[in-house]
């Protein structure tokens, strides 16, 4: 009885569904009847004779056909616009009713089952339709005993359940308005919480209840987990902010920089925790021996601000750098392997560094894996190009300045009449350009090698005779180079004329060479250095034994019974120790380079902002929109200048575990100082660029510069025998020989063995090559599944023109057939009342003609002939003879109306065809 | 974390949290944007439901709206009356489509609803040429405009019936490069 009564329930919703369907479709109805009327029109005037008459009574047959249909429609359109949830309750139900056919011999439980399958039902009806019959399901549900319920049943539940809380899950990404999305969620809460307490009270479920509390926390956990990771990334909201201001790109910028202090963190963390700490704590303390003392000759100037700014006297013989380090295999109670952490850490950078950055690579590679695909050109300008981002009116402006900018290349681009004014003189243009380019590369170049050369000369003198700007010469000239080049490029390509995309790439390849010139001009030089102080330590070293023994033989002959006098360890002759040199050039690099930055940000930017601003109201042009103007941010020369300065650290940290510290530092402060410029005296581009597009690109000058960097420390790791003196590996033929050193004393005789065949180049270099082959293997593979991919693309591009092309033939047919109509329907009105009877039929045909329309297209010509035959076999039979005495007068084809016109037959033959299929 | 705010309860940011994309402080922080556009209208306490909606030129004149374009069909479309006034329920919902986590099926539903102007659920010839005219401020011609509706309709639409259904819309913009990049708002 109960069952009957939800059944009626049930129909009573679908009933209400059905009403609310109608009611819907009622009120689109008058919206609606244009595009209706458009997709009746085609068919209806290709059937119809006497045009006026006829409609009237067409109208309304096609209107009580329609309303069956937008019924349909209007249900369906409703489930669509509800989401996935009816979707969920109508499975559910087929479910349930599976369950239901499952037990149907079990007749004692039947009622009780068909009971808890409405409960079910209506609450998810209710939900799905909010329609409040509250009592009724209350009702039912006070009686539901979780202890009565059968396994099946409770699976069921279980089931709804879940469904309820998967809807929970994603309830976000529907598309309705808060309230409804809140009363789903309260109800779908309510439901779980309900039934998921019963689940949890029988014997045996106990671990389902546990389940779920766990669940719970862990969501809870995971939430809060989430907001405190949203609440760690630091610079979010500086970030925002200039985002809104500058649009997306100038943003981009600071998120890199974010990242790349990300980066340099670790790298800190990892030269800080594993080398500088130990060695500060653990290691001898600074004047016990040598290497950890400053020399006799320079403790009088060790403690100068100027020697200590060219981190010479004690910031020289302190953990920053190399020589400081002892060679001393285990150190302090720990017995920490400092060589071997030394020099692990070391190759541990580099590994990271490759691997962050191949690892964005490939996701970024990942996230804009389409494009390049130029079928929806104007689509997309129109509807992605504005960046909702924007927040300022300048921007704003400037934005839509681009767009109508874009807007009207493309239509040009479209129309072809755009002619290249004088190819000839932009060739020529370019060339010089190109040309100009190569001489100022080459040209800095030389200046950077001439004045290291000179540096040297200097050197060799002793600095004390030099000038400050001597010192200096190399940094200063390097900074000033990548200063002012970029800007050299910039002039020399607004010769070129390229379109700014283009040229903005042609732009950075240009830094890019530069800065990479002069990077490798300098590691020249640095080398000739480094050979140079080995000469030096070799004639030292001889000096040295013969300093010892005379030593010794002074010792011995006075008292030979006396401990050896104890020498100052500042007075032992020493090495150059050509690794802290290194080490500190680059440190000084750095410096210079980041002293350059902060002080052209404040001069050409700040400077220049409060000229132009203040001497404005007394200056006999718009300083403001005239000559000087603001500036503007550099976006790729500010990445460029990031990535250089980080190319520079990877190359010098093995020499100065201090440089990644450094630069955490300074991109610190590059954070603030720059996010304080460009708010307050930049203005947004005139362009605004996009930068999705490009970020994969800065990626790979990225990885560019992280291999050329790592090549040449890897070359002196390799290649030139430590010091004798100083730094962790002194003592030692190679730096390399640390491994095998702990090998042979750490590790177990065997593991050793098993790595000395394995490292035998019997064993490598077949692996070696098998992984070549790997490589080239996946390569080739890689490079057919993209070639298959483009294939596709392009078949589907065809495919699609093709299409369209054909649904416009078909348009333009429809067109000519409906005034043929209409000539014909003119001549033939009389006949009307005959056609009238077959109408009906046609209309059938004529309805799924319209649906699938697209499909006989793509089918046009294909196979046209079988379904007349069919035709001519089945129509005549179930068709009353009168069309007949029309279809000779059109082609034959019996079933046709006569204002059909010749074009369409193919089509209509079609129609059988696919309702056969 | 719970006695600091009294504003919403803990069930109502659970569910805040539940329907939209943002997380409690988020939350927090754009009822505080939503209060400040007129502090005397919204009340401190949400708590017990309280039925408040700022008229569009309030919500019109956020800075992150004030520039776009589209600023007034957005509104239109969030908000439940259908002409702008919103409440917080439809701020939450606004901000929630157009940020960044929100997934591209969504965003390109609700893109197709805004550049939908007159709400026939189909974008016709009109509703490009005013989303072009929106976009490049009238500086285009006539003829130029005409064209480039016409480029658009020719290039996206489908099913040929001269104007862009849902699929169509959905169909061309899941293919743009930088259709989520640009359609967002952060908050």
């Amino acid at each position: 009885m109960r069952a009957s009564r939800a059944g009626e329930g049930g129909e009573e919703l679908q009933a209400e569904r059905r009403e609310k369907g109608r009611r819907k479709r009622a009120r689109s109805d008058q919206e609606a009847t244009g595009k209706e009327r458009d997709k009746e029109e085609q068919p209806k005037i290709k059937s119809s004779k006497a045009v006026k008459t006829r409609k009237n009574v067409k109208n309304e047959k096609t209107k009580e056909m329609e309303e069956k249909q937008e019924e349909e429609e209007g249900e369906a359109e409703e489930r669509n616009v509800k989401g996935k949830k009816k979707h969920g309750s109508a499975k559910k139900e087929t479910r349930e009713e599976d369950g239901g056919k499952r037990t149907v011999k079990e007749k004692a439980r039947e009622e009780k089952k068909k009971k808890r399958k409405k409960v079910v039902e209506t609450s998810s009806e209710q939900v799905t339709s909010e329609e409040d019959d509250n009592e009724e399901e209350d009702n039912e549900e006070k009686e539901v005993r979780p202890e009565s319920l059968t396994p099946e049943e409770l699976e069921m539940l279980k089931e709804a359940v879940d469904e309820r809380k998967k809807l929970i899950q994603g309830l976000r990404g529907k598309p309705w308005s808060m309230k409804k999305k809140l009363v789903t969620l309260r109800e779908s809460q309510e439901f779980v919480e309900k039934y998921e307490g019963a689940l949890g009270k029988g014997k045996g479920r106990k671990l389902y209840a546990y389940k779920v509390m766990m669940t719970k926390k862990w969501m809870k956990f995971q939430r809060d987990f989430e907001n405190f990771k949203t609440a760690c990334i630091p610079w979010e909201m500086k970030i925002k902010e200039i985002e809104s201001h500058f649009g997306s790109s100038v943003a981009s910028y600071f998120i890199f920089l974010r990242w790349m202090y990300g980066i340099n963190m670790i790298l800190f963390c990892l030269t800080f925790g594993l080398v500088m700490v130990p060695e500060a704590l653990m290691g001898r303390p600074y004047g016990t021996i040598p290497r950890k003392t400053v020399p006799r000759a320079e403790a009088a100037s060790a403690m100068d601000f100027a020697v200590l700014w060219d981190f010479g006297g004690y910031a020289q013989y302190s953990v920053l750098f190399y020589g400081y380090y002892n060679n001393q295999r285990a150190i302090g109670w720990l017995k920490f392997r400092m060589p071997l952490s030394y020099f692990l850490v070391g190759v541990g950078t580099v590994a990271y560094s490759y691997m962050v950055v191949i690892r964005t690579m490939a996701r970024n590679a990942n996230e804009s894996g389409v494009g390049d695909d130029n079928s929806f050109n104007f689509s997309w300008k129109m509807f992605t190009s504005w960046d909702y981002l924007i927040g300022n009116p300048e921007t704003a402006d400037n934005k839509f300045a681009s767009i109508t900018t874009s807007f009207k290349e493309a239509i040009l681009e479209e129309q072809e009449s755009r002619k290249d004014d004088n190819i000839h003189l932009t060739r020529f243009l370019r060339v010089l350009a190109n040309f100009l380019v190569l001489c100022c590369l080459a040209g800095s170049g030389y200046l950077i090698y001439f004045v290291v050369r000179r540096s040297q000369k200097f050197a060799l003198d002793g600095l004390e005779n030099h000038t400050w700007w001597e010192r200096n010469e190399v940094n200063m000239v390097m900074s000033l180079l990548g200063m002012f080049c970029p800007m050299l490029f910039d002039v020399i390509s607004a010769l070129e004329n390229y379109h700014p995309r283009v040229a903005l790439q042609w732009q950075l390849g240009r830094i890019f060479a530069l800065f990479l010139g002069n990077l490798y001009t300098f590691i020249i030089a640095l080398m000739d250095e480094i050979n140079l102080k080995r000469e030096e330590e070799k004639i030292i070293k001889f000096n040295i034994t013969t300093w010892e023994a005379s030593l010794y033989n002074s010792t011995v002959s006075e008292n030979s019974t006396a401990p050896p006098i104890t020498i100052q360890p500042a007075d032992v002759p020493r090495g150059p120790c050509w690794e802290t040199m290194v080490g500190q050039e680059f440190v000084r690099l750095i410096i210079s380079d980041t002293m350059t930055t902060y002080i052209t940000l404040l001069i050409g930017d700040f400077l220049r902002a409060v000229l132009v601003r203040f001497l404005n109201y007394c200056w006999c042009w718009d300083l403001e929109a005239g000559f000087p103007s603001y500036s503007e941010f550099d976006v790729s020369g500010n990445v460029l200048g990031l990535i250089f300065n980080q190319g520079m650290i990877w190359m010098g940290a093995f020499y100065a575990p201090c440089l990644p510290a450094l630069n955490v530092l300074r991109l610190h402060v590059s954070m603030y100082l720059q996010c304080w410029a460009v708010m307050c005296c930049n203005v947004p581009q005139e362009r605004v660029f996009k930068a999705s597009g490009s970020n994969n690109f800065y990626m790979a000058m990225l990885l560019v510069i992280l291999f050329l960097s790592t090549l040449p420390a890897i070359y002196t790791i390799v290649t030139i025998p430590p010091s004798f003196d100083c730094g962790p590996f002194s003592g030692k033929k190679r730096m390399f020989d640390v491994i095998q050193e702990t090998l042979e004393s750490d590790f177990p005789a065997w593991f050793s063995k098993v790595f000395s065949y394995a490292s035998n180049p019997g064993l490598v270099l077949p692996f070696i090559l098998l992984m070549v082959l790997a490589i080239y293997y996946l390569q080739s593979t890689s490079k057919s599944y993209k070639e298959a991919n483009v294939e596709l693309k392009k078949k589907l591009q065809t495919q699609n023109e093709e299409n369209k092309k054909k649904n416009k033939l078909a348009a333009l047919k429809a067109q000519t057939d409906l005034e043929e109509a209409r000539k014909t329907a003119s001549q033939s009105a009389e006949l009307h009342k005959n056609n009238s009877a077959s109408r009906q039929d046609q209309e059938d045909g004529e309805e799924d003609h319209g649906s699938c329309q697209r499909q006989y297209h793509n089918k046009n010509g294909r196979h046209p002939p079988p379904p007349v035959r069919d035709q001519d076999g089945q129509l005549p039979a179930t068709r009353a003879p009168v069309p007949r005495t029309y279809h000779h007068v059109n082609h034959g084809s019996p079933g046709y109306l006569p204002g059909f016109p010749r074009q369409s037959e193919p089509k209509m033959h079609r129609v059988p065809s696919l309702q056969r299929h | 974390m719970g006695n600091k705010q009294t504003i919403f309860t803990a069930q109502q940011l659970d569910a805040y949290q539940d329907c939209t994309y943002f997380t409690r402080k988020e939350i927090l922080r754009l009822f505080d944007r939503y209060r400040d556009l007129a502090p005397q209208l919204v009340p401190l306490d949400y708590t017990s439901h309280p039925d408040v909606k700022l008229p569009y030129e309030l919500i019109g004149s956020m800075p992150e709206l004030k520039d776009n374009p589209f600023r007034q069909r957005i509104a239109e479309v969030f908000s439940e009356d259908g002409e702008g006034n919103m409440t917080l329920d439809d701020f939450l919902d606004m901000f929630s489509v157009l940020s960044e986590m929100a997934p591209r099926d969504l965003k390109a539903y609700y893109a197709f609803k805004i550049y939908d102007f007159n709400n026939d659920d189909f974008i016709c010839k009109t509703d490009l040429e005013k989303t072009l005219n929106k976009l490049t401020r009238n500086e285009l011609t006539e003829d130029e405009v005409r064209m480039v509706c016409e480029k658009v309709i020719d290039e996206a639409d489908l099913d040929n019936d001269g104007r862009l259904s849902l699929e169509d819309f959905q169909h061309m913009i899941v293919r743009a490069p930088d259709f989520l990049s640009t359609f967002h708002i952060r908050i």
